[in-house]
């Protein structure tokens, strides 16, 4: 989905979300006003400057009046609406599908690189994820360290596509995308080429950067160094916007 | 001995480095306030040789990668009122999970055979047989309280012992992670 282009006369819509009294642009989604007032929400897929995915399903929240949830990424606000971010559903629901992202790959969080500085190891944290319930798949995931500069490892990627959009929408060389379904599904350089003989990479790094885990890394660190740094998104994303 | 009024502690360390034990040592002049309430009856820690029947904690390091690991838990499992996982390779599998990955005649193959230079040979007295699957202790036995990291922090262990010392229920998400 593009990121919405402002258009001109937008209305305001008043809401309330876990019962305070909000206005919004009616062109925002509910993740952009709870970030705008400090509402905890927590998301891994989503990253602003980026389009949305909603693929983690991380941020889904409450609407009152309907029986199923939403996706505070992928949800516009609405005049009257009623918000429940954090109720006791939605805490266990959202530790079981970081317990889900736990078991599926291999996050070794102890000898990682982003031992420390790593999204899902925070988020596992703060939904009290204090271990995992459901069994460990155990299976090995390929790693890249062809690029010289960086380097892939399946097993600690988590399928946010953060690489893949940062690179079509701020990068414009669309290097990434992703391949395969279910467990087989996996990102890709090129037409599934190693990441070192891709010929559209410019080797710019935002990918590494935008990256919420371990999985898309710098070579030569070592466990715990591999610290990100994503000021440049929000910065880049207003420029690419205003064309 | 253990005098009635204190809670009685058992630990040992499966599949693991002993790196939580030491950073349970690193509690260091806190030890001493702990000596007051709890008894360490059966530990690496201690001299003890048998775990006594009723335990009240029991504190499990390391993952379960082979038959005595196994007997250890389950052992623990049936004679302490509540059982701690501490650290990573306990609650997760951690590092030792790693060989996960390989079939174990390939990772024995590796170990005693291709990176030895002399009489090589796999171990089979006195050493117990490795299980094909390294598992976290709550894959196999009820575990109560889960203390993730590696090690846990002296200050995290010293609040989820002081919390169950008080009766309390520790929430280690609070002073705890993977890989912490």
């Amino acid at each position: 989905m593009p990121l919405p282009v402002t258009p001109p006369n937008i209305r305001a819509v008043t809401l309330k979300i876990d019962d305070q009294d909000l206005s919004a642009r009616e062109d925002e989604t509910i993740i952009e006003v709870c970030r705008e007032n400090k509402i905890a929400i927590p998301s891994l897929c989503y990253l602003d400057g980026l389009s949305v995915w909603g693929g983690c399903r991380l941020c889904m929240i409450e609407i009152a009046g309907q029986g199923r949830l939403a996706a505070a990424c992928s949800t516009r606000v609405a005049e009257g609406m009623e918000v429940r971010t954090n109720t006791e559903r939605l805490q266990r629901y959202r530790r079981t599908i970081v317990e889900m992202l736990f078991a599926e790959r291999n996050h070794v969080c102890s000898v990682c690189v982003s031992n420390g500085h790593c999204e899902l190891q925070t988020m596992g944290q703060s939904c009290g994820v204090d271990h995992v319930r459901v069994p460990y798949r155990q299976t090995p995931y390929p790693v890249d360290s062809s690029h010289e500069m960086f380097r892939l490892d399946h097993n600690r990627c988590i399928l946010c596509t953060r690489c893949v959009r940062v690179c079509d929408e701020i990068e414009g060389a669309h290097t990434w995308d992703v391949m395969g379904r279910g467990s087989d599904c996996r990102v890709i350089t090129d037409l599934a080429l190693p990441w070192g003989q891709s010929e559209t990479c410019t080797s710019c790094g935002k990918c590494v950067q935008v990256c919420p885990t371990g999985a898309l890394v710098k070579q030569g660190t070592s466990a715990g160094e591999m610290v990100k740094d994503q000021h440049f998104l929000p910065i880049l994303a207003r420029r690419r916007h205003a064309q | 001995m253990s005098t009635p009024n204190k809670i009685t502690v058992a630990t040992t360390w499966l599949d693991g480095c002993s790196g939580c034990h030491m950073s349970f040592l690193d509690m260091d002049q806190r030890l001493v306030d702990l000596a007051q309430q709890i008894d360490i009856v059966y530990s690496p820690l201690v001299d003890t040789k048998e775990l006594p029947d009723q335990v009240d904690v029991g504190i499990l390091e390391g993952s379960i990668s082979n038959d005595d690991d196994l007997e250890k838990a389950k052992t623990f499992r049936k004679h302490c009122k509540l059982l701690i996982s501490l650290g990573d390779c306990a609650v997760t599998g951690n590092v030792p999970a790693i060989r996960n990955h390989f079939k174990l005649a390939d990772v024995m193959d590796r170990a005693y055979r291709e990176n030895v230079t002399l009489q090589p040979q796999i171990p089979t007295r006195c050493v117990p047989p490795l299980l094909e699957t390294v598992k976290p202790i709550h894959g196999e036995v009820k575990v109560d309280v889960f203390v993730p990291g590696c090690p846990p922090h002296a200050d995290a262990i010293w609040y989820v012992l002081s919390e169950l010392i008080e009766g309390r229920t520790p929430d280690p998400s609070k002073v705890t992670r993977f890989g912490a």
